[in-house]
């Protein structure tokens, strides 16, 4: 069975290396095979789930070694697989949603000249992603990590011709690489500790080692989750990613690859375990991101960018939950895997919005549209039924639980988080009534753009909507399937350990308020755009609005404090090299060439004057000789 | 007669024939001082020689009579030739190497 593992990221290899290199000749079916190599993939990981499942919780750990990848004395790295429980739920949950979004894509990208690119691109990014999750030591997570990162960079400025679009993917990849430095310096802190990189070895030996350096390691972790997973400090990418195509926006900006962040934290629990410093560190960026992606959500007028905020928020959420240890970890991959569901379906709904509307993406513009596009009114619905905690449906598990284990920390800190993550949920609530009540309900707002073409809006191809129907199945059963019964927690429980938290709010409790603010939320948002007709022009807003639509001042910032900050450094630097060093270089050069200038003019031609200094240098030498004698 | 005065002499011919080099313009008068220096070196090596008793500073003597005598030879030609090249002997219009 193990030797199938490599299996699940060669297929979708292949398929890149096929579809790049092979040229106009596969325009036409390049698509389809594309899909058919991300579909075997899923095939091939639910023939290793099914094995899976049919083996007790202690043997289910499969390893595949593949080849010696760095064979050196004292250093060894190699190309090996491991795929346990935790690997398996992303395997699923990547070639599963990926599939899905190849098909969609069929239809997406159905007028794009470049479609065969894309979906080389596509199968990229799912190869390297797989590859991540499914490594069985650091280095080559590491290879994944930048794999993904290179995928989604191509992706994101698929539509190079935008120059909007071209910044957009230089900005992501750059936000990304001060990530990924922090993991790389976090492998090297591990190696030098622990002298290897394997999972299995370093997470056991954590035990043994000093609580500063797992700080360290775990603090440069977070650093690579932040940049990966658009956590604040480094969030500031993301809300310009959806410059990428939509299907893109929901694989890889939604879904899977800004996840990653949490699996590393998740799979690298042992370490945090063993640094509650940097555990609280986790805990305060998750919920610092929590709020910041909530408030962005809440102003944009932008679809995609709304959602943007609230996957920014969710994956808070999930961050959140990893960094409260053992009573988080299972319900943070838990959210993240109903969040996979919902907020693919919630950004395939807007992409088949979109292109029912052409291309247009200000919400404002939109309104009604749930008498035209039927099928995309329910299944984005759905999804936000789900995304909101809405009792029953995915999110209402998942989210619940992290609430809960939020609580459970316990102390004033457990209590901020919990408030924290409960008034995420109500701001959550609004900020997707009020995308449900833009795009679907109230009056029609659309216009003829400046060319005169008024939208026609229509519901899209069979090839977006079956996927997206699919998805809005998972999004209304998946948290109930992992939720009731504890069925996620006894699956996930062997690899990332489970400890019960007592939370000084009963469950019960708990519950009854999360649906509470969720209903705040709701009507706030239904008083606010639901009763009205909607201003096509945003107003100007308070304070608040303005700073949000900005994405918080988070440009802003960057720039004054790091852009002009490097700026400000290189001028000085430059200026001590123009004046010190050059000044010393010059200095000298200028004083030989004077010394020399005047050094020249005695060389005058003038036989006389050499025959002077012959005879000033013979008399002094002999006055000299005279005086050494005379002493 | 004290030899010592033949040194005295010699010096005071090489002064002479220093300053002719030093100060005067015309190729041959400069020519002539060296010859004059030459000299007053020889004076010097013989009066040494008489004071030594030996014949060494006689022999150095000879030799430097040789060589100024091929000097004078190279000299003269060379002079000459500046002469017909510039029409003058000015040891100053020769200033050529100079940059």
């Amino acid at each position: 069975m193990e030797n199938l593992i490599a299996l699940l990221v060669a297929a979708p290899l292949l398929g890149a290396a096929v579809l790049l290199c092979g040229g106009r000749a596969l325009d036409r079916a390049g698509h389809w095979l594309g899909t058919l190599l991300a579909a075997a993939s899923f095939v091939v990981a639910v023939v290793l789930f099914a094995d899976m499942l049919g083996k007790g919780a202690e043997e289910r750990t499969l390893s595949q070694h593949l080849f010696s990848w760095l064979p050196v004395e004292g250093f060894q790295a190699d190309v090996a697989f491991q795929l346990d429980q935790l690997s398996m739920t992303f395997v699923l949950l990547i070639s599963g949603v990926g599939t899905l979004i190849h098909v969609y894509s069929i239809g997406y990208m159905e007028h794009d000249e470049r479609r065969r690119r894309f979906f080389g691109y596509l199968n990229l990014f799912l190869a390297a992603m797989l590859l991540l999750v499914l490594a069985d030591n650091y280095l080559l997570l590491y290879v994944g990590w930048e794999g993904v990162g290179l995928a989604s960079y191509l992706l994101i400025g698929f539509w190079q011709h935008k120059p909007s679009a071209a910044t957009a993917a230089k900005k992501a990849f750059l936000v990304n690489r001060v990530g990924d430095m922090g993991l790389s310096i976090a492998i090297m802190l591990m190696f030098t500790t622990f002298g290897t990189f394997a999972f299995g070895p370093v997470l056991e030996a954590t035990g043994e080692t000093s609580e500063g350096k797992l700080t360290a390691i775990g603090l440069m972790l977070l650093l690579a989750a932040c940049g990966k997973s658009a956590q604040v400090p480094l969030q500031s990418w993301l809300g310009d990613a959806m410059e990428g195509p939509t299907p893109v926006s929901a694989l890889i900006h939604a879904a899977t690859m800004v996840t990653a962040g949490v699996y590393l934290i998740v799979r690298s629990g042992a370490i945090f375990n063993g640094a509650p410093e940097a555990q609280l560190v986790v805990t305060i960026v998750g919920a610092v991101t929590l709020l910041f992606g909530a408030i962005v959500g809440c102003a944009k007028d932008d679809i995609k960018k709304a959602l943007a905020g609230s996957t920014m928020s969710q994956i808070g959420y999930m961050i959140l939950a990893a960094g409260l240890g053992p009573i988080g970890y299972v319900f943070a991959i838990m959210h993240l895997v109903t969040h996979g569901f919902f907020k693919a379906g919630l950004f395939l709904g807007a992409g088949s919005v979109m292109h029912g509307m052409n291309d247009e993406v200000d919400m404002r513009k939109y309104g009604g549209l749930r008498k035209y596009m039927p099928v995309t009114f329910v299944t984005f619905g759905l999804g936000y039924l789900a995304i909101i905690g809405f009792p029953g449906l995915s999110g209402f598990f998942s989210k619940d639980k992290i609430i809960e284990a939020a609580f459970a920390k316990g102390g004033t800190e457990g209590w901020i988080l919990g408030s924290v993550a409960l008034l995420g949920a109500a701001i959550t609530a609004y900020y997707m009534t009020r995308v449900m009540l833009l795009t679907f309900f109230g009056e029609k707002r659309w216009q003829p753009d400046a060319e005169g073409h008024a939208p026609h809006p229509h519901e899209s191809p069979k090839t977006m909507t079956i996927p997206m129907i699919v998805l809005a199945f998972g999004s209304v059963f998946a948290g109930g399937f992992f939720g009731i019964g504890d069925r996620f927690l006894h699956w996930l429980e062997p690899v990332t350990g489970h400890k019960h938290g007592h939370s000084p709010l009963s469950a019960a409790t708990v519950t009854g308020a999360t649906v509470g603010v969720l209903l705040i939320g709701v009507a706030l948002a239904y008083l606010q755009y639901g009763r009205g007709p909607v201003p096509v022009t945003a107003p100007r807003g308070s304070l608040l609005t303005r700073a949000a639509r900005r994405d918080l001042l988070q440009d802003d910032f960057n720039h004054v404090v790091l852009v002009r900050g490097g700026e400000h450094l290189t001028r000085s630097l430059v200026y001590v090299d123009h004046t010190l060093v050059d000044g010393v270089v010059n200095g000298t050069a200028a004083t030989m060439g004077g010394l020399s200038g005047r050094l020249r003019k005695l060389q005058n031609g003038y036989a006389r004057s050499y025959a002077v200094s012959m005879f000033g240098g013979a008399a002094v030498l002999i006055a000299a000789t005279l005086l050494m004698r005379a002493v | 007669m004290n030899p010592v005065n033949y040194l005295y002499l010699a010096a005071l011919l090489f002064a002479i024939g220093a300053t002719g080099v030093l100060i005067r313009r015309n190729a041959i008068v400069v020519f002539m001082c060296i010859e004059l220096m030459l000299n007053a070196c020889n004076l010097a090596f013989v009066a040494f020689s008489r004071m030594h008793g030996n014949l060494d500073g006689q022999i150095i003597a000879f030799f430097t009579m040789v060589v100024a005598a091929a000097e004078v030879v190279v000299g003269l030609a060379i002079i000459v030739s500046l002469f017909r090249s510039r029409h003058s002997a000015s040891v100053d219009d020769a200033s050529l190497m100079k940059l």
